[in-house]
């Protein structure tokens, strides 16, 4: 099995090629920036403000935008150090091969000071600015990323892609625990909903899209067990999905409003994980796999609407116009 | 080094020197308003 073991000179790796020097001209800051997964960040963004939001209590706007920020910025250093470790890999595929460290517009160790930097800021500033119990869960998440899932587990098990759902569940947990200061079972459950999600969401894309992951020995479910064994995956994991989702209603965390959001769209993503699980047909090169690519972009809509609704579920109780518990002020009281 | 590659050298360093002032006049400023904002929750 490969793994990836960066070396300490400033070499760097063209696609399909021999080690290059980098170049001797210093980087751009845009390098620095495109390094931190800017794309990745949004929905790390989104995530956070959601349980920045949802959470009981209030939080001064500007303790809130540094929450937020720190949170950015943690994933944003995870994300350089993640490409730092993995940048011979990155450099064998194409659809990473264009990054800064593979074309060899950044050194190798100026990345991986870039990310410790950003790492360690991120975790400061929110220690100092919102307590350290959300700085304890950011370092967590950065190590959970960088260590744990990259280093560790991402070359070493077709179950990496469950394993590094971890880490995109981590964000609104943060963000709840900036405004409340403890870890209950609500923002447990809003990590375990990101959680259980990333599963159907990403093996779903990694069946029409065929990734070159095999090429430089990273066992990606599809490639080592098969097609079968991913549908099935992906059948399990959407199952699982469902009651986790309607749980923060059913402990009356929230009111009808999340509930029933939360009920439709798990019928709706079991109903389209349905053709995708039954499909037993060998997938010749011109099939369009339309279930998949459905039940790919159906599980962006998912989470958006569904954070978009305990978001909402939380404005209107605050505004008096919903009780909060399982038929509270609703259709159902 | 070329006189084109010493300007472009000039010009990255000069970008990147600009980045890392507005970064730290935004934690100046955005320190500054925590502080605030922390004295005025206690």
């Amino acid at each position: 099995m490969t793994t990836a073991t960066p070396n300490n000179t400033s070499r760097a790796r063209l696609e399909g090629g021999e080690p290059v020097h980098a170049a001797v001209l210093p980087a751009e800051w845009r390098d620095f920036y495109a390094l931190t997964k800017p794309r990745v960040m949004t929905l790390v963004i989104f995530t956070a403000i959601c349980g920045l939001l949802a959470a009981p209590g209030q939080i001064h706007p500007v303790l809130g935008f540094t929450a937020v920020l720190a949170i950015a910025m943690g994933a944003g250093g995870s994300a350089v150090l993640n490409q730092w470790w993995e940048a011979d890999l990155d450099a064998g595929m194409k659809r990473t091969s264009s990054r800064p460290l593979p074309m060899g517009s950044i050194r190798r160790e100026d990345a991986r000071d870039f990310g410790l930097f950003l790492s360690g800021v991120s975790v400061f500033l929110m220690g100092v600015a919102i307590g350290w119990l959300a700085a304890a869960l950011l370092l967590c998440a950065i190590i959970y990323y960088a260590v744990v899932y990259t280093i560790w587990l991402k070359p070493r098990t077709p179950q990496n892609i469950v394993i590094g759902g971890g880490a995109g569940a981590f964000p609104p947990l943060i963000g709840w625990v900036a405004v409340t200061g403890e870890v209950t079972a609500m923002p447990m459950l809003l990590f375990a909903i990101i959680f259980f999600w990333t599963p159907p969401h990403f093996w779903a894309l990694a069946l029409f899209v065929k990734s070159d992951y095999a090429k430089v020995g990273i066992p990606m479910l599809p490639v080592v067990a098969g097609e079968r064994t991913t549908r099935n995956h992906i059948w399990v994991y959407t199952l699982l999905l469902a009651p986790i989702t309607v749980a923060p209603w059913l402990i009356s965390g929230t009111s009808w409003i999340y509930g029933t959001t939360a009920l439709a769209l798990s019928a709706l993503f079991i109903a389209l994980a349905i053709p995708v699980a039954r499909r037993d047909a060998v997938i010749g090169e011109g099939d369009p796999m339309a279930e998949e690519i459905r039940l790919f972009k159906f599980s962006i809509v998912y989470l958006f609407v569904l954070f978009a609704a305990l978001v909402a579920d939380r404005v209107l109780e605050a505004q008096g116009l919903i009780g909060s518990g399982l038929f509270a002020g609703g259709v159902f009281a | 080094m070329t006189p084109e590659e010493e300007a472009e050298f000039k010009r990255r360093q000069k970008s990147r020197n600009i980045v890392v002032a507005g970064a730290l006049l935004f934690f100046v400023v955005l320190f500054y308003a925590i502080t605030v904002a922390r004295l005025g929750s206690q």
